[in-house]
């Protein structure tokens, strides 16, 4: 059959256009060799092979480490669990916190995982907003990547009350009519963030769902077995590519985006205001939200480099996670790690300049006192590394950018460690001093959350596609009618 | 089982020629047709005449309801049903109460945008005679389709299936009604 069209693909370009004679041709010089962006797939690969890349590596048997990494991390889960159950039938006593630090490993913990979760919600929210196509390859795995660090990040909270029941059931937390007539206290910043939080993860969940029902549904016409095809069609809801549900998709997509904005800025801001909004020197400054958004951005950026290095190289996915996406990266964190470095420095500043003898020694201890090591490991990881990014060699070689992410988690691990323990630890009389030890159930209780957060991580990617097929198709020269690539015929001579 | 058809479904092999067809299809009147690609193609809308997408009312409602039900349910439990002085500040104000209805605001609205799409795109939908199909199982993977329902009062079997050729179509299949 005549593949030629009956209409110029000229008169594509104006959608009103009723004409049928081709366009007069204007003569435009082509964009000087060095302006040209590199592609965000590389080698010109067709639309299938971008199927079969992606959706192969959730239809083909998992590789043989597979088995070995779930194993580990469901062990380790298990292990976390083991000790929740120690400690809820024992008591809080299990973990070193105590007068003066009743906050410690549990809270540290719970502000590191979310800020993680920031990263995905910024690359599949606000840099779909600003219109940066290369988020496509990343967002899928770095949104999944949220919701599994907000599981995590749960945990903690909810576990540090001891006695979980009270926390979860009669309306301590969540609003719950209940025999002792009481309700909720609204004014206290604690109460935000369990809003704050538990909208943050439906409404993740909730974005990710919607990014995947036109991927799941290339799974169910592609699944070769029968409970595959009954699975994967339950949950791409019937989606048949129509462009009338596209209409809808695409504005549903873009309002989404809109929502998650706002919803993670708002998210860290609040868990920031669980510390600005109490009294205690160290905590109680204005700088806390937008310190604590750029700290959270940075510490996602890491733990998305920390699993995406390894994951592309795993499943052969260069031509779509490209060197490219690896630099990009790399400057958020180069940009967001220059923030928290002057978010550091200007809190030192703050509390010599705002006169208050106790904000001052609060910021005296933490450098120069019994918990020095932790402030300086932080320095190192956090203000020092990321600076390496300056240098286009250093942000191309992926071993080494993979080693500088490793040390930004640490970091970021240690920034709350700091904030928390090194505030609480020296309280106004020197009679209310202590030192925070964690004990070995702290410690394998964080370890464990690990175990969760990888075992849900491989479960995704043995089910799910890790990359976005649509969306990465979407942004190929294939995907546009106006491009030769795209079938466009008479444009370029 | 009856076999009444239901339409005609064309292949095509580019995103250029989907668009030509769209145009082509748009232009000669049909309205009840529909174009299926495997990702949004810019400009599709435009080229099937769609009107803009009413999703957002549905976020709207949802922001609005979500907003409302935090300050109420705030002002209904801190000021009205057990009211408890913290720190001498007020039983209810709408800034304290803010963080939680702004978050809520947010939860609503994304609910009512993922109700408003499955409402106005009839999902989910647990029977399609397109999935009958073997070419069709490509729409979702490198092909495009163009399907032309014969309940469109400017549908001819001859015809239409003479624009679809046309336009370039690499493959047209008539669907029938596979329901029992």
């Amino acid at each position: 059959m005549a593949k030629a069209a009956a209409i110029p693909a000229g008169v594509a370009a104006k959608a009103d256009s009723h004409d049928h004679h081709a366009p007069p041709q204007l003569k435009v010089a082509e964009p000087p060799k060095e302006l040209e962006r590199e592609p965000l797939v590389l080698n010109n690969r067709s639309l299938t092979w971008i199927t079969d890349a992606i959706a192969g590596v959730c239809e083909k048997p998992m590789p043989k480490w597979w088995w070995p990494a779930f194993i580990l991390s469901a062990g380790t889960m298990g292990m976390m669990f083991s000790l929740i159950a120690y400690l809820i039938s024992t008591g809080v006593g299990v973990w070193g916190l105590n007068q003066p630090a009743d906050w410690a490993w549990d809270i540290t913990n719970f502000v590191f995982w979310i800020g993680i979760g920031h990263a995905g919600t910024l690359i599949s929210a606000v840099l779909c907003l600003l219109r940066q196509k290369w988020r496509t390859s990343i967002n899928r795995a770095a949104e999944a990547m949220t919701i599994f660090a907000v599981a995590c990040a749960g945990i903690f909270p909810v576990v540090h009350t001891g006695r979980v029941w009270f926390a979860l059931f009669p309306g301590y937390l969540i609003p719950f009519p209940n025999s002792n007539g009481i309700w909720p206290q609204f004014r206290s910043p604690l109460l935000w963030d369990v809003f704050a939080v538990s909208t943050y993860g439906t409404v993740s969940l909730l974005f990710w769902y919607t990014g995947l029902i036109p991927d799941l549904a290339t799974l169910r016409d592609r699944a070769t077995h029968k409970v595959r095809r009954f699975f994967y069609g339950l949950f791409s809801l019937g989606w048949t590519g129509s462009n009338r549900h596209w209409s809808n998709y695409e504005k549903a997509y873009l309002i989404l985006a809109g929502l998650s904005t706002p919803l993670v800025l708002s998210v860290h801001s609040i868990v920031s205001f669980d510390f600005a909004v109490s009294q205690v020197p160290g905590w109680h400054t204005t700088i806390f939200p937008p310190y604590f958004v750029a700290g959270a951005i940075f510490s996602g950026f890491g733990m998305v480099l920390t699993l995406m290095i390894p994951m592309r190289a795993l499943f052969n996915l260069h031509d779509i996670i490209t060197t490219r996406h690896i630099e990009l990266m790399c400057k958020v964190l180069l940009a967001t790690g220059s923030i928290v470095g002057y978010a550091y420095g200007m809190e030192f500043f703050i509390a010599w300049y705002g006169g208050s003898p106790y904000e001052l020694y609060a910021f005296k201890n933490r450098a120069f006192g019994p918990y020095w090591w932790s402030y300086w490991s932080m320095i190192t990881c956090n203000v020092i590394s990321p600076h390496f990014f300056w240098f286009k060699k250093l942000r191309t070689n992926v071993v080494f950018v993979w080693i500088v992410s490793c040390f930004v988690n640490v970091g970021m691990w240690f920034e709350r460690f700091v904030i928390i323990v090194t505030s609480l630890h020296r309280d106004y009389l020197p009679s209310s001093w202590g030192y925070f030890t964690p004990t070995w159930v702290d410690v394998f209780t964080f370890v464990g959350s690990f175990g969760l957060f990888m075992t849900l991580f491989l479960l995704f990617i043995r089910f799910l596609p890790a990359i976005s097929i649509t969306e990465v198709k979407a942004v190929t020269p294939q995907a546009d009618p106006h491009h030769p690539l795209g079938g466009a015929k008479g444009h370029h001579h | 089982m009856s076999a009444k058809p239901l339409g005609l479904l064309a292949q095509f092999e580019t995103a250029a020629d989907i668009m030509n067809a769209a145009l082509a299809v748009r232009d000669a009147g049909f309205k009840k047709w529909d174009v299926f690609t495997p990702f949004p193609i810019h400009g599709m809308d435009d080229a099937m005449a769609l009107p803009n997408s009413k999703v957002g009312y549905f976020t709207f409602a949802g922001g609005l309801t979500g907003f409302f039900t935090g300050m109420s349910m705030i002002w209904f439990m801190n000021k009205f049903d057990y009211p408890l002085v913290v720190g001498g500040k007020p039983l209810f104000t709408p800034l304290f109460a803010f963080p939680v209805s702004y978050e809520l605001t947010i939860l609503l609205s994304a609910f009512g945008t993922l109700f408003g799409l499955a409402l106005l795109n009839r999902l989910p939908k647990l029977h399609n005679p397109l999935f009958a199909s073997e070419r069709f199982k490509r729409a979702t993977n490198d092909k495009f389709f163009v399907f032309v329902e014969t309940a469109d009062p400017k549908f001819s079997e001859t015809e239409t299936r003479a624009l679809l050729e046309k336009l370039g179509a690499s493959a047209i299949e008539e669907i029938q009604d596979t329901k029992d």
